[in-house]
């Protein structure tokens, strides 16, 4: 005798208690404060903000932890908290040349105004485990700059640009107001605001594999690191009364120009093209996986050839947010059987037919 | 209450309600048409029902019975999640009682009971253009929707016809809406198709991951795409459903064993157990006489 399996919602408090057992995990051992991961785990913290489109270090931390440590998940509840928040309007766009530099580099040139700072990089650290680590030994403070330099770091797209060697910024039409693909849906072909929009919040590793295979030959853009920066920026928002923008606080972001060869047109002379990357808080993979997509989706610009994946905007911009795509791919989960009993239904009848075929041409 | 206090009616804010109940007229103004909408996050994942969690939220009002089914049934655990997420944040009265529910949010089926004037039907859309598999790209189908050249559905249900004798189709079949536009039904199995034709109900089709909202306002003609010589036929069941007798309805497939046993019993919970509530059962019931009571 079958009965209904009744209890649905018993079992979904039960899991839930479950999961947060296993969330605290061994009563014995400390639980885990919002502020060590915010200091301890600080670029797990950022990839949260980044992707989760929302710059709240004890947010992100939060998230971290209800989320066990699954960044997905956790910007995924980042996610769900932000589209409920009120808009109060539209800040300037960040000035990144003024920027409070922590860490700036560039490969093509030796030096440059403002010089090379290497910063806080795993860059030239030997990967060995280390186990002094392990047992929490006290940690050197860091060497200070004996004095706060003043000296301009001007972007070098702007250097190279004073001689036309760069493309520049560009312009955009009088009264142009950048898109908002958090509250309009996305049509395609898209504009390079939208784009970098999706780009900035999608995923890592989906946006890191494609800017991999540009450089294995996938749509090859020729790719130099033109600069990478890291800082704090001001962020700025002009309200109606004062005459003067008001400065609502600093964020840190990553900021990557990458600087690709182009040969020209039958419009524009050769001269070397851009991609970019922007990201909240420090994550160069992120930011550099960005600018190389950004390039490589500028081909319809440009007027080169669509040829691989990483060209195809449709493509590339469906399939990075990691929250669409997590959500539809486990979504498999939840119960299919009637679609599946539809499906059951149509082989068997069809093995039917195959089987009635098969014995009609034996008797034949 | 204070945890709530954050939340508006429903979840969602009056801004985001406006905006989708905007796209829905629009949408009743063009049955069949998709109209895109600017789609939230909510707080459950994208593919388990965002958009037919949104447009409920938009339409939802504190006087409204919820009832809410996922594969036919309301113990789904999905279903029984939706449910509880708007009795939460709405705080309406919900039941599983199909002729009771003003509105009714459902993924994969359509109730058996026949709908009623005043009713909406809300269904959970996973891919809500119904040329996808055959063409990948939006901006294509989009200009194939707006010249109405739907040829390359025919040629792939002929496609089926040679290669099988029949056509392959058996959920989600694409269905034709008010002689215009070519519409996935959703993942409902094509038994529930001439439910959608003429239907008093509203049908209101939510796509939250693909952010597009479409209707079918009541009474309009909805025709399963088919061919002269090859009609349109819905599935069929050789035999009755195990616990409460009835013919002509959707019926699952319960493995009872591991040596082939099945029977086949209602996928729409409330419907057979409203038949067992009346006297009627199958040859698989506990106890014909206690049913009977």
């Amino acid at each position: 005798m079958y009965v209904a399996v009744k209890g649905g919602e018993t079992a979904i408090r039960n899991a839930h208690k479950l999961l947060a057992d296993k969330r605290r995990g061994d009563r014995s051992v400390p639980s885990i404060r919002l502020d060590q991961i915010v200091e301890q785990l600080a670029l797990g913290v950022d990839r949260v903000m980044a992707e989760g489109s929302l710059y709240d270090l004890e947010l992100a931390a939060l998230a971290i932890k209800q989320a066990r440590g699954d960044m997905i998940e956790a910007i995924f509840l980042v996610r769900a908290y932000r589209t409920t928040l009120p808009r109060f309007g539209y800040t300037l766009p960040v000035e990144t040349a003024a920027m409070a530099i922590e860490r700036r580099i560039s490969a093509t040139f030796k030096d440059l105004p403002g010089g090379q700072l290497l910063g806080p990089t795993f860059d030239y650290t030997h990967r060995l485990l280390d186990p002094e680590l392990a047992a929490d030994a006290a940690v050197e403070a860091p060497e200070e700059r004996v004095e706060e330099t003043h000296e301009p770091a001007p972007r070098v797209t702007d250097i190279l640009g004073h001689h036309g060697m760069i493309e520049t910024d560009g312009e955009l039409p009088e009264g142009t107001a950048p898109g908002d693909l958090t509250r309009e849906p996305l049509a395609f072909p898209l504009e390079r605001d939208l784009r970098l929009q999706a780009l900035a919040r999608g995923d890592e590793g989906f946006l890191l594999g494609l800017a991999y295979s540009t450089q294995r030959g996938y749509a090859r853009s020729h790719p130099f690191v033109g600069e990478i920066r890291i800082g704090e920026v001001e962020v700025e928002l002009e309200v109606a009364e004062l005459d003067f923008p008001l400065t609502l606080g600093r964020i840190r972001l990553t900021e990557c120009q990458m600087v690709n060869q182009f040969k020209g047109s039958a419009k524009q002379p050769p001269q070397f093209t851009r991609g970019y990357g922007l990201v909240f808080g420090q994550s160069e993979r992120k930011a550099m996986s960005m600018s190389l997509c950004d390039r490589a989706l500028r081909a319809r610009e440009l007027g080169e050839d669509v040829t691989a994946a990483a060209q195809d905007e449709e493509f590339v911009i469906s399939h990075s947010d990691n929250v669409q795509s997590t959500g539809f791919v486990e979504h498999l989960k939840l119960p299919h059987y009637v679609d599946f009993q539809a499906e059951l239904d149509l082989v068997r009848r069809m093995r039917a037919e195959h089987e009635r075929r098969d014995v009609q041409e034996t008797a034949e | 209450m204070t945890e709530l206090a954050t939340y508006n009616f429903a979840y969602l804010d009056e801004q985001t309600k406006r905006m989708i109940r905007r796209a829905i007229l629009k949408a009743i103004a063009i049955p069949g048409y998709q109209v895109p909408f600017a789609s939230r996050e909510m707080p459950m994942p994208y593919g388990w029902g965002t958009g037919g969690v949104q447009v409920t939220a938009a339409v939802i009002g504190p006087d409204d019975r919820l009832k809410v089914i996922d594969q036919g049934a309301d113990d789904t655990t999905n279903a029984v999640s939706i449910r509880a997420f708007f009795q939460k944040t709405a705080n309406v009265r919900v039941t599983t009682s199909t002729t009771e529910a003003t509105i009714i949010q459902t993924r994969h089926r359509i109730p058996e009971t026949p709908l009623t004037a005043g009713q909406i039907l809300v269904y959970q859309v996973p891919i809500p253009e119904p040329l996808r598999f055959l063409e990948p790209r939006e901006t294509e189908t989009r200009k194939m929707h707006a010249l109405e050249e739907y040829g390359l559905m025919h040629v792939k249900l002929y496609e089926d016809i040679a290669r099988h004798g029949h056509i392959a189709t058996t959920y989600a079949y694409p269905v034709k809406v008010e002689g215009r536009y070519v519409m996935d039904p959703s993942p409902t199995p094509k038994f529930d198709n001439p439910k959608m034709h003429r239907s008093p109900a509203l049908q209101l089709f939510g796509a939250g991951r693909e952010k597009r909202i479409y209707a079918v306002p009541p009474y309009t003609e909805v025709v399963s795409l088919d061919f002269e010589d090859h009609p349109f036929e819905i599935q069929s069941f050789s035999e009755p459903c195990a616990l409460c007798g009835a013919r002509g309805t959707y019926l699952d497939e319960v493995i009872l064993d591991d040596k082939g046993g099945s029977m086949f019993v209602c996928s729409d919970t409330d419907f057979c157990e409203d038949r067992q509530a009346h006297g009627h059962c199958g040859h698989l019931s506990a106890n014909p006489a206690e049913a009977a009571e």
